[in-house]
């Protein structure tokens, strides 16, 4: 590993917060920039909800990187930017699938049930969010004291929910046989994992 | 009322005259500065020059004049699908300038008396232009009111004397290799096929499209001729047609092909029968605004009257 230079400090790495929170900003502001411009096309419903869950996966595979990143440049602060990216995965994720519960569900409860239970993309969606929902809600420093232990066996999840996100992308995908986003964002976020299992194995040897 | 008239909707959705002419005129005037600038020396018309606004005179045919807000010209020509060029909405108008739609010949074949290839010109003056405004819905739950510019297939097909054998006709969109960067992406099994039933294609709904808003179709929207089937899911309705086929059985449709779960032959609008992956009750008007709640999509497209007929004793929840 990378291990020339000194290493940064918590405080070091928290001073860039509010930078990469601006960054990670830039989609929204996008699409304000977009919709004043008219750049979201004939049908903005299909434009925002699309690129939402883009974005969502996107902010995702930041968080799953932070890892693998701060080993192999050997800056374990960079784990102050983690929680942060990760909230706004789950922020991406909101308003994803909010733009879905009003454009295509007309804010009705009983139509958004029939279209959980009815179509698998839409499930599988669903039950990536449930997970997702509860690491943002324990992600507060007082949930961390009070899980101890079980915090991180929790927030492991974080696995699941990435297999389960471009799992649902590839079933938005599969009628039309487009498989070539879904297999990018795969295969980055396999590479993210299997990162993860070399330095478990190397570990474990020595 | 004609007994193909679509139903009136309400007074005030019918463009005041004053505007309609004044968008004629515009159009005239439009017209008239592409012809000055082709006589400024330029007599053969190149692939640009034939994406520029080229004038179609129509006439309004008021049997099947829709009275509903007609979706705006720029949304019409800018959010396509016309796979040959992409799969992205905007991918049409971006790359289908390069599609060479000068000479085109269209070979009309198969269980005909008369086979004949047609040249385009000779299509375009084979009967008057009307001007018919059509809902269209896409199967992926969006819709627009369009007026397109042509004339029944029909016209067309009893000129070659279908045989009795003719039980189908099929559509074959052109494949121009160097011009359709679409052609790699390997979804289709290219040529773009797409079919009806005879008593389907000679319908007299069904149009045989050369322009849109008065003006040449533009190369997106399937020039130099398309067919219209407004009562079928946009995906029915071919573009950019180089071969018609009449033929005894049912043709195997590119969409069909690829998913037939999900896109039958049939492809009839019907808000009961959803699609796999999402419901068909309702669809997204385009150009109705952001907040606009969705309409409520009507079986047939709202084209019931005219052609449920078509359909009695089949069972459309297994013929989708």
């Amino acid at each position: 590993m990378l291990k020339d230079g000194p290493r940064w400090t918590a405080k070091q790495v928290g001073r860039a917060k509010p930078l990469v929170f601006l960054l990670a900003l830039y989609p929204l502001f996008r699409w304000v920039w977009l919709g004043f411009s008219g750049g979201l096309g004939a049908n903005p419903p299909e434009f925002l909800i699309r690129s939402s869950g883009i974005w969502a996966l996107v902010a995702l595979g930041l968080t799953l990187a932070i890892t693998p990143l701060r080993r192999i440049v050997d800056q374990p602060a960079l784990v102050r930017l983690r929680r942060m990216l990760g909230l706004f995965a789950f922020f991406y994720t909101c308003l994803h699938l909010l733009g879905w519960a009003f454009w295509e569900r007309g804010w009705s409860l009983s139509s958004m049930w029939d279209d959980v239970v009815q179509r698998t993309f839409i499930t599988v969606g669903m039950v990536a969010f449930l997970p997702m929902l509860a690491l943002a809600l324990t992600s507060t420093r007082g949930w961390i004291h009070r899980l101890g232990r079980n915090w991180q066996r929790l927030h492991r999840s974080v696995y699941a929910i990435a297999a389960l996100s471009v799992w649902h992308f590839w079933l938005v995908r599969a009628g039309k046989n487009d498989f070539f986003e879904p297999y990018v964002y795969g295969a980055l976020l396999a590479v993210l994992l299997l990162i993860r299992v070399a330095f478990y194995a190397r570990r474990s040897r020595s | 009322m004609p007994k193909n008239a679509i139903p009136p909707i309400a007074a005030s959705d019918i463009t005041p005259e004053s505007v309609w002419l004044s968008r004629r005129n515009w159009l005239r005037q439009a017209g008239l500065g592409a012809l000055a600038l082709g006589s400024g020396g330029l007599l053969s018309l190149d692939a640009e020059a034939s994406q520029a606004v080229q004038k179609l005179s129509a006439a309004p045919n008021p049997e099947y004049w829709l009275s509903a807000k007609q979706t705006s010209e720029k949304d019409v020509s800018s959010y396509n699908n016309f796979y040959e060029f992409g799969t992205g909405k905007t991918d049409p108008l971006d790359y289908a300038g390069k599609m060479q739609t000068r000479p085109w010949t269209v070979s009309i074949e198969g269980e005909v008396a008369r086979p004949r290839t047609f040249d385009i010109d000779d299509l375009l003056k084979l009967a008057p232009i009307e001007e018919r405004v059509y809902r269209l819905r896409c199967v992926e739950a969006w819709s627009m009111v369009i007026p397109w510019n042509g004339y029944s297939l029909a016209t067309l097909l009893r000129q070659v004397e279908p045989t009795s054998k003719a039980k189908y006709v099929e559509f074959i969109s052109a494949v121009q290799p160097a011009n359709m960067p679409g052609l790699n992406d390997r979804i289709i099994d290219w040529p773009y096929t797409e079919g009806l039933r005879i008593d389907e294609a000679m319908h007299p709904l069904t149009m045989l499209v050369f322009g849109v808003y008065g003006k040449m179709l533009p190369n997106q929207n399937g020039a130099p001729m398309r067919v219209a089937i407004p009562w079928k899911y946009g995906f029915k309705s071919g573009k950019s047609i180089v071969k018609i086929r009449l033929v005894e059985n049912m043709p195997v449709t590119s969409w069909a092909k690829i998913a037939p779960n999900e896109y039958g032959f049939y492809a009839n609008v019907n808000p009961d029968v959803p699609h796999p992956r999402w419901s068909q009750a309702t669809e997204r008007r385009i150009g109705d605004g952001f907040f606009a709640p969705r309409v409520e999509t009507l079986p047939f497209n709202g084209y019931g009257e005219q052609v449920a007929s078509l359909y009695a004793g089949l069972d459309l929840r297994k013929n989708y």
